[in-house]
Formats: C-alpha cells, sequence, structure tokens
C-alpha cells in the first residue's frame, strides 16, 4: 500500500465525468472571458489560483462593468464562503499521523464542489491513510483540465463562427442554472435562489457595479428572516 | 502587473481565507448555527442573482440573442436536466449550449 497508488487512483476517478462536467464549465468561462475582451493570461490564472467558477464568474462580470476593486474582491469572498463548512466537513476525514500540517493546506486550496462531492461520497470506501493522496490526485486532475479547458474556451471563442460562440458562451450560465437548482435540499436554499434570482437583475438596474454584491447580501438576508425560526 | 491580474491574485487570496480557516479549525468547530446559514443564504442569493441577470440581461456575446431565446434554452436544459436524463449535468450544460444556438438560427 503506497500514497502513490492512491494518487493514481484518485486521478483515474476524476479524469471520467466529473472532468468532462468542468471542461464543459470551464470552456464556457473561458469563451465568456474572451467574449468581454479580457487577457488570457489573468483568466488562466484565475482558474488556478481562486479555483472557484462563481467567485471567477463574478470577477469577471464585475470587472467588465467597472465595479470598484474592493466590492468585487468582497463579492469574490463572500460567494467563496461555502468553503469554510467544506473544509470544516472534509479535512478531519482526511487527518492521519503520516500526514503533515500544511498537507491541508494545500489541499483546502485544491477543494472544489466537485472534489468535496466526490470525496465525501468516496472516503467511508478509502482507508483513512490513503484519503489524502487520493484527494491530491482527483482534485490536481481537476484543476490542471479546467486550467486546459479555460484555455481552449477563450482560444476558440475568437476561431469560432459567432452563433457556435453564443453556445460556448451560455455554457457557463446554464451550468449554475442546472447546479443551483439541482442542489435545492432545504428551504434555505430555495428561499436564498428565489430572492437572489429576483434581487440580482433589480440590483443591477440600479447600480451595475454594486449589483452582484448588493443582490447576495440584500437577497441572502432577506432569505434568512423568512426562515421558520427554530425553537432553540 | 495589470488591475485585472491584481484582481485574480487578491480574489483568489480572499477565497484561500475561508479554505484555510476551515483546514485550521476542523475537528473543533462544526459547520452549523445561525451565522453558517446566513452565510450559505448569501453566497446561493449572490450566485442565483448573477446566474438571473446574465440571462436576462447579459453583457457582450449573448446581447445578440433574443431574450425568450435564453429563456427558451435554459427551459430546454432544465428539461433535459431535470426530466430526460436524471440530473445528467455534462448532457444538460451541453443541451443548453445547443438549444441557445438552434433558437438564435430560427
Amino acid at each position: 500500500m503506497t500514497g502513490r497508488s492512491a494518487v493514481l487512483q484518485g486521478a483515474r476517478e476524476a479524469a471520467g465525468v466529473p472532468a468532462a462536467v468542468l471542461l464543459a464549465g470551464y470552456i464556457g468561462f473561458g469563451a465568456l472571458a474572451a467574449g468581454h475582451g479580457l487577457p488570457l493570461g489573468a483568466i488562466v490564472v484565475s482558474t488556478v489560483a481562486v479555483w472557484a467558477l462563481p467567485a471567477q464568474l463574478i470577477l469577471v462580470e464585475m470587472h467588465t462593468v467597472g465595479a470598484p476593486f474592493a466590492i468585487t474582491v468582497l463579492a469574490a469572498m463572500l460567494s467563496s464562503a461555502r468553503f469554510l463548512p467544506m473544509t470544516l466537513t472534509l479535512v478531519p476525514m482526511m487527518r492521519h499521523a503520516r500526514h503533515r500540517g500544511w498537507h491541508y493546506l494545500v489541499a483546502a486550496q485544491l477543494l472544489s464542489l466537485t472534489g468535496w462531492a466526490m470525496a465525501m461520497a468516496r472516503f467511508p470506501d478509502i482507508e483513512p491513510a490513503r484519503r489524502l493522496p487520493w484527494f491530491f490526485g482527483f482534485t490536481l486532475v481537476c484543476v490542471v483540465a479546467s486550467a486546459a479547458a479555460t484555455a481552449i474556451g477563450y482560444a476558440v471563442a475568437d476561431a469560432i463562427t459567432p452563433q457556435v460562440k453564443i453556445g460556448l458562451v451560455f455554457l457557463a450560465p446554464v451550468y449554475y442554472l442546472l447546479i443551483l437548482l439541482g442542489s435545492v435540499r432545504d428551504r434555505a436554499t430555495a428561499y436564498a435562489l428565489g430572492c437572489g434570482a429576483v434581487a440580482g437583475p433589480v440590483a443591477f438596474v440600479y447600480a451595475p457595479e454594486w449589483g452582484v454584491l448588493i443582490a447576495g447580501l440584500g437577497g441572502g438576508t432577506l432569505a434568512y428572516l423568512l426562515l421558520p425560526r427554530r425553537a432553540s | 502587473m495589470n488591475s485585472l491580474m491584481a484582481l485574480v491574485i487578491a480574489c483568489a487570496l480572499a477565497t484561500y481565507v475561508w479554505r484555510a480557516l476551515g483546514a485550521a479549525i476542523s475537528g473543533r468547530v462544526r459547520a452549523e448555527g445561525p451565522l453558517f446559514t446566513w452565510l450559505g443564504c448569501v453566497a446561493y442569493a449572490m450566485l442565483a442573482g448573477l446566474v438571473a441577470r446574465i440571462v436576462i440581461m447579459p453583457l457582450g456575446t449573448l446581447e445578440a440573442t433574443a431574450l425568450w431565446q435564453r429563456l427558451g434554452a435554459a427551459a430546454i436544459a432544465l428539461v433535459v436536466y431535470f426530466l430526460l436524463t436524471r440530473k445528467n449535468l455534462f448532457v444538460g450544460v451541453l443541451t443548453g449550449g445547443v438549444a441557445i444556438v438552434g433558437l438564435y438560427l430560427l
């Protein structure tokens, strides 16, 4: 039993449907960024360094409408708050005496929704010492495939007919439309999606530069207040 | 370094704050309570707001399409994803891309 075999096993499991879904999302993101006339380098770096498509979508859209720097960073940060509960639940399952502390900090950077969901499902069947190397293998394939897809989407967006480009650019919003509606399992999510979907376009009309942040804070807080209070 | 690259790095650091915090305090703090519920609501509402805005009032390439074409393509993708393929995300997303082109060419 070696860590290397666990890395390879994780990599193999990523190189299939998980990578294909990411390819569709990031090809769309690359095409969208190209459509806004943004430079390729920063767009590919955003996939590797930010590694959170919602935050990337927010930063690209807000940058395009000329939103202030700090407001954009704040919106991206709030959109990424989901990583806190994700690492809180996942890292304890990967802990083992053989790993060093900084390994978990690297794993936290490689974490994405895809990696988290797959790891939560697979870890019960993987012995604890092999989970972290499995996770490295899985997520590295995801990051590399997504970075390549970003560049491919960006490159082909300018080389293809305008009609096909429309299809590619539409992939990113559809990707999130499906993921968001497919993730509705409780009242909080349903209310937040409903309030946000209304608040987003309305806030954009009145304050394009602040719209994303206002929709998130306003719509999200409204959804939270609409939730029935639990007796505690 | 251009302003977009600086923005990318800043957003990466802002995102990493949550990741590192979660890794550091994991095992001692549980992911529940009102604060986590509120943060989840804000994150979902922000993304839903952005997606709704892109579909209803897009910038750039999608401005060439009509609202009914974007709504129609989104509806077709939803039907394929939820009703026809039992939540096959890859097929659903691809359908949306093909559908918007098809409706645009009508």
